[in-house]
């Protein structure tokens, strides 16, 4: 017997998704974010990248913690649930065990996903379901109005920390690594183009696809990522990660990064010593690269990498349980109700 | 062949008791089993520690199973058991209490030696000092016996060891006069791969029943008839897997697919267990990494239109207050198991208790109402699991069922119901976009639609900040939370309009009126059969709604002069009837982690009584 949602599903499965615009995904609430916000561009960005994913609006999901960012689902026409703090993963993960022909995106920022929902995260990245993960890291907690994060620098002046932080930061993407993802990525608000080029390699990725989006909280950290978006800072301290291709950056594209052993060296490409074939070329293919260039982050000599870290292939989670109720349907014939309660040791009394 | 006489028996109980290591749950079940296809009724009590093998010997390590069987209506896992069967010295130490005077010791000899004794302190052994005299003992050297059962198989000692509990359930068997035949069976598909452990229980069985048939140890065996149970086919059946049933039911019911979200705590897990193995039935369970994961998955999985559930006990309830909270906020339906334990904190993870009802009925921030109900009996789980269910989709809202330790893991028999004839409760989810509000409700139950992702223009957003009225957009309006949460409040209130009324068993008016809730049903049922049959004027109400209570509860209480309620904590449904009815209602409280004694009501219920007179 097929099941309510099985029928609903029927009756729309001859639906051609429409062609959408970038207008078509944004919904009737007043957005609320502060003027400045660096939210405003990865709302935009989003909304112009879903025309191009084929995937009808309803069924579409997004799905937030707490926080300035996890007010995202509102502005977005599309389903949307708004959950409690650090929970988004958790809701998204059960919705998509539930439904694994939904598209569900996980909206969340450095206090909701990497503190009060860390736990959540790492889960989620091990376990490989097949949905997308926006990370607003403003390295700030903004809706309570100015405490440091887990992914502030070391010795930050807030509200909650007069006498400066004490706690070493997360490095979201190398967390992610650690605990298995198969698709990271980090991308700026600041760079419209290349973060539309991310949302969409997310989107592909069959897995949990994870993007960290260094944004700006112009009210309570600004300028905090400034060295890497702004034009006379960001071609000196930003390497974009690209597949198959060397390591170069700078403004002139005359700085490289070599491997020496397991260090990354950044080295001049003009003095004649080293060429471009002498860089590191990147493979997002290669888990093992993939660490060395997250742990980049932090480290004052060398560029801030940007792009995607790693793509790899995993068995999804909520694909193989599909997978197992089909084993199960197969090996015991398909489940009986009224034979399993009458199933076992009965006895008739008269 | 020595000459053996046969008397009956209208009941009887039978307490095993061991090292947890020694095997007494599965002998308990065993028995069970065995005595429940007889068509004995019946009612059974696990009682073991919370370490999975605690040292072998100690005090702390014992673990018992207590079956209270009968030709009559059993109702109790017994006050008392009639027969101890003692593997060692502290098995015997701790379970002595609850042995009636003049009841059968049947002890292994071998675990009472030097070790054995200091361990359980004694300073010399009770076998030997007459401080047993006003019992009759019974000496076995099950060891040794299930040693020389085995002597040719060439299996090694801790293996041989291993099987000396089959002697003392072969003894059982032989004693009650019960067929070995449904202990074989299981035997057989549970050692399927392993012959030699298979032959080697079996072996074991059997010889206990011919050690028991042939020697003078025993000159007496018991009759225990079948019981005049209703007509009809019977299985047993745990309160763990008639709540993993109910729900499966439900759900096929509803036409959904279930969803488990949860995260292993005692003694819940078991509902887990049972669900996972129903994946030919579309069961699709997820064991999260902590019981936040384990209630939100949930929450997720309802709002993609599944019939979302989530199990535990009281600590992971602590645990999962808030994302209740969210479920009552998006009023989507969720079914919320807690098998109650002992507690605060960890407390007594294996014990019962009945200490998390003002927990489910207010343990949340800000106005929070959800459904209470609550199972009375190990099948009764099932009938809850299933009516819980049914609110939470009618309803659209969070329903809590508590059931506690004692129902989880003890067992009974259970007339199977007929599918066909257990309700409709599906719910079509909403489609037609025209005037589509996520907020508008239904005139008659107020609840929400249902719109699930996946429909066409129903596209909308919900959330844990406060709902306008109708459109569900986020609101901050002072009148509209207001009014909000008297809407949600009423909603839960209207349910009393669906459920049956308070039913009295017994007089309806008179001295006094006994009202309990949960797992206490068949200690308080006992005990009110017999003060009646005594001549006293007592009637028994079971609560199975708690919240919203039945609507006549106010009146049916009126009529009587006393009110007791009892329960096994510090008097929570007591504080409820006061305070929602003005009533004198007086609580009877222990909080042993053990079932009530039926005969510890009646002093109390009898002590009342004198008050009146």
């Amino acid at each position: 017997m097929s099941t309510l949602v099985d029928e609903i599903m029927k009756s729309n499965s001859s639906t051609e998704t429409p062609k959408y615009t970038a207008k078509d995904f944004q919904s009737d609430q007043d957005v609320r974010w502060c003027p400045g916000c660096g939210d405003y561009s990865i709302l935009a960005q989003t909304q112009r990248v879903m025309p191009d994913l084929g995937i009808p609006k309803h069924k579409l999901v997004f799905v937030s913690g707490i926080g300035c960012s996890s007010r995202f689902p509102y502005y977005m026409s599309a389903y949307g649930f708004h959950g409690i703090h650090g929970r988004a993963t958790v809701i998204a993960t059960g919705l998509k065990i539930a439904r694994p022909d939904l598209s569900v995106w996980v909206v969340t920022g450095d206090g909701d996903g990497m503190s009060i929902g860390g736990n959540h995260f790492i889960h989620l990245m091990r376990r490989n379901l097949d949905l997308n993960v926006l990370l607003f890291n403003n390295q700030i907690y903004g809706l309570t109005k100015g405490q440091y994060s887990p992914t502030s620098e070391m010795g930050k002046i807030t509200k909650s920390t007069p006498y400066g932080s004490l706690d070493y930061p997360f490095n979201p993407a190398s967390l992610a690594l650690g605990a298995s993802a198969t698709f990271v990525a980090r991308t700026l608000d600041r760079d419209p183009k290349h973060m539309q080029g991310i949302i969409k390699r997310a989107a592909s990725h069959r897995g949990t696809s994870f993007v960290e989006i260094y944004q700006n909280c112009n009210v309570f950290n600004d300028a905090a990522f400034v060295q890497f978006t702004e034009k006379e800072s960001k071609d000196d301290n930003v390497v974009f990660l690209e597949h198959g291709k060397p390591l170069v950056f700078g403004k002139e594209k005359d700085k490289g990064i070599r491997l020496n052993g397991f260090t990354l060296e950044v080295v001049s490409l003009k003095d004649g010593k080293y060429s471009v074939n002498d860089m590191l070329v990147h493979n997002e293919k290669d888990t093992t690269l993939a660490f060395i260039l997250a742990d980049m982050t932090y480290k004052p000599h060398l560029p801030r990498p940007v792009g995607i870290f790693l793509a790899i292939d995993r068995p999804v989670y909520e694909t193989e349980i599909e997978n197992q109720i089909a084993f199960a349907k197969e090996k015991r014939g398909v489940g009986d109700i009224k034979k399993l309660l009458n199933s076992g040791e009965t006895w008739v009394v008269q | 062949m020595s000459q053996k006489t046969t008397e009956n028996l209208d009941e009887v109980t039978i307490r095993f008791a061991g090292d947890s290591g020694d095997g007494m749950q599965l002998t308990g079940t065993q028995f069970t089993n065995t005595t429940a296809i007889l068509g004995n009724d019946l009612s059974t009590l696990p009682d073991y520690p919370a370490e999975i093998r605690a040292p072998a010997g100690t005090l702390f390590g014992v673990s018992g199973f207590q079956i209270h069987f009968g030709s009559m209506e059993i109702n109790t896992p017994g006050d008392h058991c009639d027969v101890l069967v003692a593997m060692n010295a502290a098995a015997l130490k701790v379970n002595l209490s609850s042995l009636v005077d003049g009841g059968s010791i049947i002890v292994n000899t071998d675990g009472f030696n030097d070790k054995n004794l200091k361990l359980a302190g004694y300073a010399q052994s009770p076998l030997a000092d007459g401080s047993l005299g006003k019992y009759q003992l019974f000496e076995v050297d099950i060891s040794k016996l299930t040693a020389l059962a085995l002597q040719d198989m060439a299996m090694t000692s801790k293996l041989v060891d291993r099987s000396k509990n089959f002697f003392a359930l072969g003894m059982m068997y032989w004693m009650y006069n019960r067929p070995l035949e449904t202990t074989i069976e299981w035997l057989k598909s549970k050692f399927k791969s392993k012959p030699d452990i298979l032959e080697a229980n079996i072996r074991v069985l059997k010889a206990g029943w011919n050690y028991s048939e042939t020697t003078e140890i025993f000159s007496v065996r018991y009759e225990v008839g079948p019981a005049n149970l209703a007509p009809g086919r019977y299985r047993n059946i745990t309160g763990n897997q008639a709540a993993a049933w109910g729900l499966m039911t439900a759900a096929k019911k509803a036409r959904l697919d279930l969803f488990l979200g949860t995260y292993p705590i005692t003694p819940a897990s078991d509902i887990l267990h049972e669900l996972s193995m129903y994946k030919s039935h579309g069961v699709k369970t997820f064991q999260a990494e902590d019981e936040i994961a384990g209630i939100c998955s949930a929450i997720g999985a309802s709002f993609g239109g599944a019939l979302g559930t989530t199990t535990t006990s009281g600590p992971g309830i602590a645990l999962k207050t808030e994302a209740i909270g969210l479920a009552v906020m998006v009023e989507l339906p969720l079914v919320i198991i807690n098998v109650q334990r002992g507690g605060p904190s960890t407390g007594l993870p294996t014990k019962t208790e009945q200490s998390d009802l003002l927990q489910a009925l207010y343990g949340r921030n800000g106005e929070a109402p959800v459904p209470v109900i609550a199972a009375s009996t190990p099948s009764d789980c099932f009938d809850t699991a299933f009516e819980a269910s049914r609110i939470a989709l009618k309803y659209m809202t969070p329903v809590i069922l508590l059931t506690d330790g004692y129902l989880g893991n003890g067992s009974e028999p259970w007339l199977i119901p007929e599918y066909d004839t257990l309700p409709d409760i599906s719910y079509p989810f909403t489609t037609n976009p025209e005037g589509f509000q996520p907020y508008a409700r239904n005139e008659q139950t107020l609840a929400r639609p249902w719109a699930i992702p996946g429909t066409p223009g129903l596209e909308h957003r919900i959330g844990g900040l406060e709902k306008e009225n109708i459109t569900g957009n986020v609101s901050y309006d002072p009148e509209n939370h207001d009014l909000m949460n008297h809407l949600r409040a009423e909603k839960i209130e209207r349910i009393a309009n669906d459920i049956p009324l308070a039913r009295v068993d017994g007089d309806l008016q008179g001295d006094v009126l006994v009202v309990g809730w949960g797992g206490t049903y068949g200690a308080i049922r006992t005990a009110v059969v017999h003060q009646r049959e005594k001549g006293h004027s007592v009637s028994h109400l079971h609560l199975r709604y708690l919240n919203p209570l039945p609507k006549n509860l106010g009146e049916v209480l009126s009529k009587f002069k006393r009110i007791l309620v009892p329960e096994i904590n510090l008097g929570q449904l007591v504080k409820v009837l006061r305070a929602k009815y003005l009533v004198p209602a007086t609580g009877f409280n222990r909080v042993r982690g053990l079932p009530f004694r039926s005969v510890e009501l009646e002093i109390e219920i009898e002590e009342i009584l004198k008050g009146i007179e």
